[in-house]
């Protein structure tokens, strides 16, 4: 990577890392749209978390280092996948032939650690979390993984910045199904792995039905800041992921579809917003038949590309 | 089948009656449980079970069973006394009629009177017992917490975990403690200890001035103040012999049914938020405070406080008034219309709802539920049409009966019950009887006991007031429908998952004042 390459690579990745509590806060506007209220300012994100910073933190006795390390590495890992992931433009800061597993794992990892530091408090509530948090990871890792096949077949590349490139504008005219497929499922594990309805509520006071929010209830200050861009940042690497492989662009596109693509995670945003004020949650046993059914659909897509690659 | 049969002692009341307390038949403490269970086998249900200390130093315990269909009430009582240095005892009711359970352990909480063979006897509020003997499960020690020292049920096993939560909850609502016995995310069993709202409510009714203790009633559980006083205002006007205006019964029916519409209105929107689904909670929400504004601009108060007093109402409605609120209720009960079929359309709703914290009709009859918890499960009873008072007695609301006894069932019975209320106010705010909204209720009759009933919005609340030789109020025992049901709460959580049980206390709200006194 030369340096050169660095340099017009930086200001896109701090707008990318400016971006996600944005995203956010286009998610809150939207379902107070569909409430009839006017929601909070656009801004209120960015407050939460300065606020956060500022304040101190409180540690249970019962908890070891486990717990301070849950929301830092997960916050570390899920940053150093960011800089694998394409965002705005394809360009990524870090790219190598099989970083698309690397990428999983890091996911994975961020995973294991808010679930230890939600296991080290020893609290039920956040152990019952922990259980449900595994139970559907372990659910949605095999969409994503048999979704990350189908792309590493049409593009003929296990790095994910070309994976998810210009190469699939052509895969949608061979394998269109298999695309649209692929599209499906990665909605589907975009809801589940960020904590949205229908799999889960991140609105609700109600800590007998949280998934996510139950694991971090007692995580404070700076902890939670980072526990909540993390989330944040999560929802917009998937959702790229997401609108990379939904809506290729064309390579040389420059600025214009850096600005699309933009508007495009807005317009992402607007529609989880849309979909969690129109349906209420699923029952939590209901969540799996959900995870298996995004599995079945990047399955379906694999078996189409596997034939028509060997056809 | 005759509901009193000539041999046996009961006396019959009807809502809104007095008789003196020596007509009431009195039985052996020994035959007590075998006596008052027998009124089950004619279709009775245990309206109330309630001891009062006696001048002697004894307890006098006094059941009240209820003939729905009959409309009528039937009373009896017996003395339990201590003998030879034994603590007082008698037989418990509990064993052949769970309904009794939440009633026999107050009875030995206040009194230190053992209902023996009781198969739940544990501590229902939590404090001492008015002399200070020990209740059956020991003293009381104010200094641990509740929750530490309750004998909780508990279930064994490798995999088995306990979740406890409460009494600080995560929503702005009232302290409760919910201990859950768990496998994996399956609930199998759930125990409920109340107690932290205890304020000594009864004593406080005993104000000499009816004013005074109406204002009592009225804070017995507040979003019920209407539902309260209604039921208080007819015990003690019957002790008065008054009988209110045509005009001001209708009032207080309008008052009673716009409290009904806004916690109905209310809950459905509540039972949105928490499976997530916002439009038809958002909406809702908003016309809940449509309907309690409503109320405000009849009375001044949201919550219809200060409105009913014994011998009519404060707060009269001009025509000119009912007309604005009849217009506005019209509008209402459009959009109200709107939302709800808009709400009970959505699969995804309806997917949360069926099949969701189910109580057979059974369990129902056994545990003795009351109001739209009961008629969810295919349960005929409803005061306002089974025992009739007041406006009720000419106009008629039909009962609003499901039969699932889920979550869904409790859903759909609000919405009649929504539909039907929204009906009879138009029909009211359309042409009300003349009459004084208010006569001062005068003397009370000495050494009598007047009970009052009324379907208060989750069901149904009793006020038994007794009376000495001067007409002075000298006991008043208050129920809130709450105590009836918070066992069936428990009982629809068996089997079913932890994160339904948000869902499940929600269909069901059930007020922990009005359970703790």
């Amino acid at each position: 990577m030369s340096v050169l390459r660095a340099l017009t690579v930086l200001p896109e990745a701090a707008v990318v890392l400016a971006l996600p509590p944005m995203l956010m806060s286009v998610i809150a506007k939207t379902k107070a749209w569909f409430a009839g209220r006017v929601g909070p300012p656009w801004l209120q994100p960015y407050y939460d978390m300065l606020k956060l910073l500022r304040k101190g933190t409180v540690y249970s006795r019962t908890t070891t280092w486990v717990f301070r390390a849950g929301p830092i590495v997960n916050l570390a890992a899920l940053l150093t996948a960011a800089t694998m992931i394409p965002v705005l433009s394809g360009d990524v800061l870090l790219g190598f032939p099989g970083d698309v597993v690397l990428v999983a794992y890091l996911f994975a990892l961020g995973r294991l650690f808010t679930v230890l530091a939600a296991m080290d408090t020893g609290s039920s509530f956040e152990g019952m979390g922990a259980s449900r948090e595994v139970t559907f990871g372990t659910m949605s890792e095999p969409a994503l993984f048999l979704s990350f096949v189908v792309l590493a077949v049409a593009t003929k590349s296990l790095e994910l910045s070309e994976m998810v490139g210009p190469p699939l504008a052509i895969a949608w005219k061979s394998v269109g199904p298999a695309m649209l497929l692929v599209a499906g499922a990665l909605t589907i594990v975009l809801l589940a792995e960020t904590c949205r309805i229908p799999v889960d509520d991140p609105a609700t006071h109600l800590e007998l039905t949280m998934i996510h929010e139950v694991m971090v209830l007692d995580h404070s200050g700076p902890d939670f800041a980072f526990i909540s861009y993390a989330a944040a940042l999560k929802f917009m690497l998937l959702g790229s992921l997401l609108l990379h492989v939904a809506l290729p662009h064309a390579a040389g596109w420059g600025a214009v579809g850096v600005l699309l693509r933009l508007l495009e995670l807005g317009l992402l945003a607007v529609v989880v917003g849309a979909i969690e004020s129109t349906m209420a949650r699923l029952r939590l046993n209901r969540v799996p038949l959900f995870l298996a059914g995004a599995s079945v659909l990047s399955g379906l897509a694999t078996a189409i590309v596997l034939v028509r690659s060997h056809g | 089948m005759s509901p009193s049969s000539a041999s046996a002692p009961w006396l019959t009341v009807r809502n809104g009656q007095c008789v003196d307390q020596a007509a009431v038949p009195s039985v052996s403490s020994g035959g007590f449980a075998e006596h008052v269970v027998s009124a089950r086998g004619r279709g009775g249900r245990l309206a109330q079970l309630f001891g009062r200390r006696t001048p002697e130093g004894g307890v006098m315990l006094y059941a009240v069973v209820a003939f729905d269909h009959a409309g009528v009430l039937e009373l009896c009582r017996t003395p339990v006394e201590s003998r030879g240095g034994e603590p007082p005892a008698y037989p418990c009711l509990t064993a052949h009629w769970p309904a009794a359970q939440a009633f026999e352990r107050e009875i030995a909480e206040q009194y230190g009177v053992h209902p023996l063979g009781h198969p739940w006897l544990k501590p229902l509020r939590y404090h001492a017992t008015d002399n200070g003997a020990p209740a059956p499960w020991g003293a009381f020690d104010s200094s641990k917490p509740i929750p530490g020292d309750y004998p909780f049920y508990r279930v064994d096993g490798e995999e088995v975990h306990e979740v406890a939560v409460g009494p600080v909850h995560a929503g702005v609502i009232e302290p409760g403690h919910f201990r859950f016995q768990c496998h994996g995310e399956e609930v199998l069993h759930l125990e409920i200890a109340l107690g932290y709202e205890r304020r000594g409510a009864e004593p406080l009714l005993l104000h000499p001035n009816a004013a005074r203790s109406a204002l009592v009633a009225e804070t017995i559980a507040g979003d019920a103040s209407v539902g309260h006083a209604l039921a208080y205002c007819a015990a003690l006007e019957a002790l008065a012999g008054v009988n209110i205006s045509s005009r001001a019964a209708a009032i207080r029916g309008i008052a009673l049914e716009l409290e009904r519409l806004a916690n109905h209105v209310g809950d459905l929107g509540a039972l949105c938020t928490d499976i997530g689904f916002l439009p038809a909670s958002a909406f809702l929400g908003r016309l809940r405070g449509e309907f309690l504004s409503l109320t405000l601009d009849v009375c001044g108060s949201r919550f219809g406080r200060n409105l009913l007093r014994p011998g009519g109402v404060r707060f009269d409605i001009e025509s000119e008034l009912a007309a604005a609120l009849r217009a506005r209720v019209a509008g209402l009960q459009k959009e109200v219309q709107q939302v709800l079929d808009m709400m009970f359309a959505q699969s995804s709703v309806l997917a949360r709802f069926e099949g969701t914290g189910v109580l057979s009709h059974e369990q129902a009859e056994d545990l003795g539920l009351v109001g739209p918890a009961a008629r969810a499960c295919g349960c005929r009873r409803d005061v306002r049409c089974d025992h009739p008072l007041g406006i009720f007695r000419f106009s008629h609301i039909p009962v609003s009966v499901e039969t699932t006894g889920d979550v869904y069932a409790r859903a759909v019975v609000r919405w009649l019950e929504v539909q039907r209320s929204l009906e009879f106010l138009l029909e009211q705010l359309g042409a009300k009887p003349e009459g004084r909204i208010f006569q001062p209720p005068g003397a009370l009759r000495p050494n009598a006991l007047g009970v009052g009933l009324a379907e208060t919005w989750r069901g149904e609340a009793m006020y038994v007031a007794f009376t000495d030789d001067a007409g002075r109020l000298s006991f008043v025992k208050a129920k809130d429908p709450s105590i009836h049901n918070w066992f069936g709460l428990a009982q629809a959580l068996r089997g079913m998952a932890i994160s339904d049980f948000p869902l499940c206390n929600k269909s069901f709200n059930l007020s922990y004042a009005g359970h703790d006194l």
